[in-house]
């Protein structure tokens, strides 16, 4: 048992990992959030997993920690990436189409 | 959150305000067993006295309960819908990883446009962070019934791409809170 929680927690850890060296290599402020909030919530809830298995009597308050991070990362993700386009962080050259530079006169 | 009511049904939505503020008190107590990791009588009474105000003074704010359909077949959605999710989770992580193992960061971004049909302010809160959490995709900005999506790499017909995407998550959405 021990073994399994072990490689879970490291399996976590890994996709934390990548998702640093994804903040690392993206081009713009947008592939950085999205490389941002999927690396960390399920290394960060792989990690949770790992430690409610080495320790069965955490299990109540890492569910709750995993239940928030559930609802607020990909909310708060979002809120930076609204906030990075309205205040006009420019997008990577090899972007194509951005319908929401399209649509924002007529939105506003 | 604001629903209109006509005043034929009124009593009949009173009763479904009622079974909500019920969950979402439920919920609230639930978490603060889950926190305090004690059924003792003293922690459940102030449990129960914080999560009763809490339901009171905050009823008509928005919650994920509300506009919720009380039913089976969402309680069976919503656990579909949770599964789907996190099956897309994971892929979204081996993709990313495998985006940024390769070192020539084979990456095409764009901001595509998608149209929901979800009318439940709290059903667009979820595809929204659904989508977000969905491989190579991320929400940027919702305005009324459009939603607004960063790719990272979007292929020839995204639009379409971010549709199905879109569909997938709402199926359940609809029956959960339509």
């Amino acid at each position: 048992m021990d073994v399994i929680g072990a490689l879970i927690l490291l399996a976590g850890t890994v996709f934390l990992l990548l998702g640093s060296l994804g903040l690392l290599r993206m081009p713009d402020a947008y592939n950085r959030i999205q490389a941002g909030t999927k690396a960390a919530t399920l290394g960060t809830l792989l990690t949770l997993l790992g430690a409610a298995i080495l320790m069965p009597a955490w299990w109540a308050k890492l569910l709750l920690i995993g239940l928030f991070l559930l609802f607020t990362n990909p909310l708060s993700s979002q809120v930076l990436a609204r906030a990075a386009h309205r205040s006009g962080a420019a997008l990577a050259p090899q972007t194509g189409v951005d319908h929401l530079a399209e649509d924002r006169e007529d939105l506003s | 959150m604001n629903e209109r009511k006509s005043s034929g049904n009124r009593s009949q939505a009173e009763a479904i305000d009622a079974r909500r503020a019920f969950l979402l008190f439920a919920t609230l107590l639930l978490f603060w067993i889950l926190l305090n990791g004690s059924l003792a009588f003293g922690t459940l009474t102030a449990g129960a006295v914080a999560a009763g105000a809490i339901t009171f003074l905050f009823k008509d704010s928005l919650s994920v309960f509300s506009g919720y359909r009380i039913m089976p077949a969402s309680l069976v959605a919503s656990v579909r819908f949770v599964a789907f999710f996190f099956r897309e989770l994971v892929r979204a992580n081996l993709q990313l990883a495998r985006l940024v193992l390769t070192p020539s960061l084979p990456i095409r971004p764009a901001i595509v446009r998608v149209h929901t049909g979800l009318k439940s302010p709290v059903g667009r809160l979820l595809l929204a962070n659904a989508i977000t959490l969905t491989p190579g995709t991320l929400s940027v900005e919702i305005k009324g019934e459009w939603l607004y999506v960063h790719w990272v790499s979007a292929e020839a017909g995204a639009e379409v791409a971010t549709a199905r995407i879109a569909a997938g998550f709402e199926r359940y959405l609809e029956v959960m809170y339509g």
